[in-house]
Order: C-alpha cells, then sequence, then structure tokens
C-alpha cells in the first residue's frame, strides 16, 4: 500500500504479512508511517495506491471491522462519560448484547484496574487511566485481531506489565496482536515477529525467536590471559579485545561458548565471569535505521 | 442499529453537557419575556381603551415578532449546538475509535443527525408551541396555519442542521462556523432586498433577492411561515419580516426540502470516503 498526503508520501511502499496468532510488533523512528499503516488497515484512512486485507477480507469492511479491536494512538474517547458508560457505548457500536455487556464491562474493568475510578468521568482521568480504558474498549468484544498504536506509552511500570500480560493473555486465547512501539525493550519480551519501517517502506523483518541464534557479545572477566589463548579464540569469534582483566569478545553464537571457555581454562586463565549478552533489538534497530539524521 | 446507538448518545451528550438544559433555559427565558411584553401592552390598551379591532392587529403583529424571534433563536441554537459534532470529533481524535466500529459511516453521521433532529423538534414544539400558547391566554390571538407554521420553522432548522453536518466533514468547527452562519446572514439580507424590492418595484433587486435565496433558501422557509400563519391585515404592513410583499411560493419550500437532502447527501457522502 502507499498513501500520500498531498505531495507528501507517509507511506511508500509497504508490504507485509502478519500470521495469525502471534504478536507482531511493527517499529521504525517517529514519521516512519506506522500510524498511517494502521490507519489504512483498519479503514479509516483511503491508500493512495495498493490494498491490503484482513483475516481474508478487504481491510476495513465492516465485517472484518466486528474482529478487530483498535486503541488509537492519542486514545481520545467521550470524556463525559463514565468508564462502564464507555464500554457499554463501544460495546453496543459492536453489536453486543446488554446482558452480555452487563456481565463483561466489569471484567474488563478490573482487567485493567479501573474499578476503583468507575464513577468518575473519563474525562477526570489521567493520561494512563485513560489508555487503560483505551484497551478495555478494545478488547471489549473479544476481537480476533488487536491492533495497538504505542499502547505502553503513558503508562507506570505497573501498567506495562499489566499491557504486556494483556498482549500475552491475547494470544493465549488465539487473537492476533499488532503493535506499535517505540519500546524495544518490552517489544523484545512480548513479540514474536517485528518488522522494521523507515521513510515508509518495510526495511526488515524479524523472527525473534531466531535472533538468540545470531551472534552474541560476551564479557569475560578473567586473569593470567596469555596473547596466545586469545589470538586461539579465532576459530569461534569474530572479534576479541583485552583490556587489564576484561575480555570483550563476539562469539558466532551462543553454541560456541563452551568450546571458549575450555579453550581458556586450557590456556591456563582463571575465569571469574562470562556474560553473554544477546545482540539487542535495540543496536538491531539502530544498525538497520542508521544514524538519527533528525525528522 | 449503530444509527441509534449514535442518536442516543448524541442526545446523552447535549444532556451532560448541559447544552440541552442551557438551550430550554434560553427558550424558557424568551418566554417569560414574550408574556411580560404582552402583560404590558395589553394593560395600556386597558389605559388607553384602543378600539377592539385595533388592539387584534397589534396584539397579532406582537405573536409574529415572537414567532420571528423564536425562529431565528431555532436556527441559532441548531447552528450553535451541531457544529462541532463532526468536526470536532474528527480533529480531536474521537472519531478513530467509533469509526473503526463495526457499523457504516454514514450511520455514525446520520445517527447524529437523528439525535439533533429530536432535540431541535423538542426546542420548536416548546419555543413555538409556549409563545402560541401564551398569547392565546394572555391575548386571545392565534395564528392562521399555526401547525403549519411551526412544521416550515421546523424545515428551516433542519436545514441549517443539514448545511453544518455538510461543512463539518470539510472543515473545522470554527471555519465550518462562520459558513454556515455567514450563509444564514445572506439568506437574511436577501429575504430583505427581495420585500424592498417588492415595495420600490424593482425587478434587479428581485432578482438579486431570488438568487441570495437560492444560494441559502433558509430565510425564504420562514418567509413562507409567516404568510401563512398572519392575518391579511397584519400582512400588509410594508417593511417587517412578514411582510406580504413578495412570497415565497411552494417551489421554494419544495427547493428548500430538496437542499436539505442534497445537503445530507453529500455529508454521508464526504464522510464515507474522507481520510479520519
Ligand atoms: N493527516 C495527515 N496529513 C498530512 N501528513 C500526514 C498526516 N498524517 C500523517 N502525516 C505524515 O505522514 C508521516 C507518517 O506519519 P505517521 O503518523 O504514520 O508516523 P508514525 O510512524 O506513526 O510516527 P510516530 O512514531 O511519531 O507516531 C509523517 O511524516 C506525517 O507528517
Ligand atoms: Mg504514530
Amino acid at each position: 500500500m502507499r498513501k500520500e498526503y498531498g505531495n507528501k508520501v507517509a507511506v511508500r511502499k509497504l508490504s507485509l504479512m502478519v500470521p495469525l496468532g502471534s504478536i507482531f510488533g511493527f517499529l521504525g523512528p517517529n514519521g516512519a508511517g506506522k500510524s498511517t499503516s494502521i490507519k489504512m488497515l483498519l479503514g479509516l484512512v483511503k491508500p493512495t495506491s495498493g490494498e491490503a486485507f484482513v483475516l481474508g477480507e478487504r481491510a476495513g469492511d465492516v465485517a472484518v471491522r466486528r474482529k478487530i479491536g483498535f486503541l488509537p494512538e492519542h486514545f481520545r474517547f467521550y470524556d463525559w462519560l463514565t468508564p462502564a458508560e464507555l464500554l457499554r457505548l463501544h460495546g453496543r457500536l459492536c453489536g453486543m448484547a446488554a446482558a452480555k455487556l452487563r456481565e463483561r464491562i466489569p471484567v474488563m474493568l478490573d482487567l485493567v484496574g479501573l474499578t476503583p475510578h468507575r464513577d468518575k468521568r473519563v474525562h477526570d482521568f489521567s493520561k494512563g487511566m485513560m489508555q487503560r480504558i483505551g484497551l478495555a474498549q478494545a478488547l471489549i468484544h473479544e476481537p480476533e485481531i488487536i491492533f495497538l498504536d504505542e499502547p505502553t506509552s503513558g503508562l507506570d511500570p505497573m501498567g506495562r506489565r499489566l499491557v504486556r500480560d494483556v498482549i500475552r493473555a491475547q494470544r493465549e486465547r488465539g487473537a492476533t496482536v499488532f503493535l506499535n512501539s517505540h519500546l524495544l525493550s518490552e517489544v523484545e519480551v512480548t513479540c514474536d515477529n517485528v518488522a522494521f519501517l523507515k521513510d515508509g517502506e518495510v526495511v526488515a523483518a524479524k523472527d525473534l525467536h531466531a535472533l538468540g541464534e545470531a551472534e552474541v557479545h560476551v564479557v569475560v572477566r578473567a586473569r593470567q590471559l596469555s596473547p596466545q589463548a586469545i589470538a586461539g579464540l579465532a576459530p569461534w569469534t569474530t572479534a576479541a579485545s583485552v583490556e587489564g582483566e576484561q575480555l570483550t569478545m563476539t562469539a558466532r553464537s551462543s553454541d560456541v561458548l563452551p568450546h571458549v571457555v575450555r579453550h581458556l581454562a586450557a590456556s591456563g586463565a582463571d575465569i571469574y565471569s562470562l556474560i553473554p549478552a544477546r545482540a539487542s533489538l535495540e543496536d538491531l534497530f539502530v544498525r538497520i535505521m542508521g544514524e538519527d539524521r533528525g525528522l | 442499529m449503530g444509527c441509534w446507538v449514535m442518536a442516543g448518545i448524541t442526545f446523552r451528550e447535549a444532556a451532560r453537557k448541559k447544552i440541552l438544559w442551557t438551550a430550554l433555559l434560553a427558550g424558557l427565558g424568551f418566554l417569560a419575556l414574550f408574556g411580560i411584553a404582552l402583560h404590558y401592552q395589553i394593560e395600556d390598551f386597558g389605559a388607553h381603551s384602543s378600539a377592539p379591532f385595533i388592539r387584534y392587529q397589534i396584539l397579532s403583529a406582537m405573536l409574529m415578532v415572537g414567532l420571528y424571534v423564536v425562529d431565528l433563536l431555532a436556527v441559532v441554537m441548531t447552528i450553535l449546538t451541531s457544529v462541532d459534532t463532526i468536526s470536532g470529533e474528527i480533529s480531536s481524535g474521537t472519531i478513530h475509535a467509533i469509526a473503526t466500529k463495526p457499523i457504516p459511516r454514514w450511520q455514525i453521521l446520520i445517527g447524529k443527525w437523528i439525535g439533533f433532529v429530536g432535540m431541535i423538534a423538542g426546542f420548536v414544539a416548546l419555543t413555538f408551541g409556549g409563545t402560541i400558547a401564551v398569547a392565546y391566554w394572555m391575548g386571545g390571538v392565534m395564528p392562521e396555519n399555526a401547525f403549519h407554521g411551526a412544521l416550515l420553522v421546523f424545515l428551516e432548522c433542519l436545514l441549517a442542521l443539514s448545511v453544518t453536518f455538510m461543512f463539518g466533514t470539510w472543515f473545522s468547527t470554527l471555519t465550518n462556523g462562520v459558513i454556515v452562519i455567514g450563509l444564514h446572514g445572506l439568506a437574511f439580507m436577501g429575504g430583505w432586498l427581495e420585500q424592498m424590492s417588492g415595495f420600490t418595484e424593482s425587478a434587479r433587486l428581485v432578482a438579486v433577492g431570488v438568487v441570495t435565496s437560492l444560494i441559502m433558501p433558509s430565510e425564504s422557509i420562514w418567509r413562507r411561515a409567516a404568510f401563512e400563519m398572519q392575518t391579511p391585515l397584519a400582512g400588509s404592513l410594508p417593511f417587517s419580516p412578514f411582510a406580504n410583499v413578495s412570497i415565497p411560493s411552494p417551489t421554494m419550500i419544495g427547493y428548500a426540502s430538496f437542499y436539505l437532502l442534497v445537503a445530507l447527501g453529500i455529508a454521508v457522502y464526504h464522510f464515507h470516503w474522507r481520510d479520519l
């Protein structure tokens, strides 16, 4: 899909496949076109060209929207309602029966931790509370796909954990979660797959479960490291350097680490610690996006 | 289904935000003022002991002034209360969570429209009916075809509402308000021009008046209503919003209804296709 606003290209060439039942992370710097992409998938914004299919039907069709939940980026809702009234409104718009809603609303309020605030107007909510009610609104009808546009941007640590748990619970339920986020540490622990968007184009896609098989950085604290021992690491590492008692190296994969330890021990070194650091998503992100050139 | 949920929530919003009550209070305030004015006028009749025929004519004219104010009040209330409903939700982003729900977009717009129509009907019934009731109860005057007149005033409000909805799918709240009030002002001016021309028999002025009524037929609906409601004598006063000099034809009412439907249709169409 492609989207232009006037002569500004918001999404250049979006080509994406999201597996059902997974948690999909959609990453990219500010202004990359993540929100615009989600809006196209929901039918809020018409693509300038191209088309998308969600659950086998054209994106934005009423029939598909029945199976979709959405937490918008700016999570603004009718703030003159109480949280329970807001959930009832959204539930009814999803076509839910009154009886079903009566039983589901307290459950949802409980899930997002808003039961103590049930009689307040949403107007008086803090940013994080607004986000929580937004999350409840997106999940009220047990959708098959949930689009979350930066769901943790205003949340406290408990709130973030809550969102993480909710997202995982949705996957357990069999739902698919499409997640826009800048918090890579969160994405790293929740997502199954990620795609990187840059200037409106998908530049890379990764299976996060496979990420661990790639290179690892290892920091070893040891004494009696001989230069020969370091040189002998070559078969397993791509880089190694010593600074005092600290040996830093990049191993080809975590599978080779036992060989490295055995080699070092055999060469007479005393090893005090060995700490592997997985090539983090953040490193990957920075590598893919390049340096920040400003927006 | 979605229509009724949206209509209900529109009504709820007006009630919660106290818009509804404020408008009703303004209507009641007007009725009280109208009652006081009638009261003093009738008392002064006693002092001057005018002929019954003159008294009746004066009270009828006062009633028409009252109804004219009701008309103006209803149109302005319609525009003010509905001006933010589409554009405001688009610019604040509340529309995102609504328009992604499994209801077609036209139901969102029409639902809101129905909500306003209900409120306007209540407002017109209260103020228009109230004015007539006060006049009848205090002065014994009754307009001709009162119900027909009320329907025409209601139609004028629906026209203003639909035009406000239409521009609301394009412009920001403020711009929308400026455009719709401006259009109504234009129609207002056109109405007077047409009347004046009827009096001065200037054909070119008639043409200008007709063209403005075609651009925005709101005021001409009122002039038709005034014509249908008043007693023949009151209508012969040369310069007044109720003068019979230049009466919009029933065709004009047909045109206004068509205008209303087209505006609503364009609103639905544009709201359906635009990016939110
Ligand atoms: N309605 C609009 N009119 C004009 N330009 C727009 C509009 N919406 C988005 N854009 C432009 O499209 C580009 C992508 O915007 P988008 O909101 O999709 O970015 P994003 O990836 O969600 O960024 P962020 O991480 O800051 O939320 C931006 O350059 C933005 O200026
Ligand atoms: Mg965004």
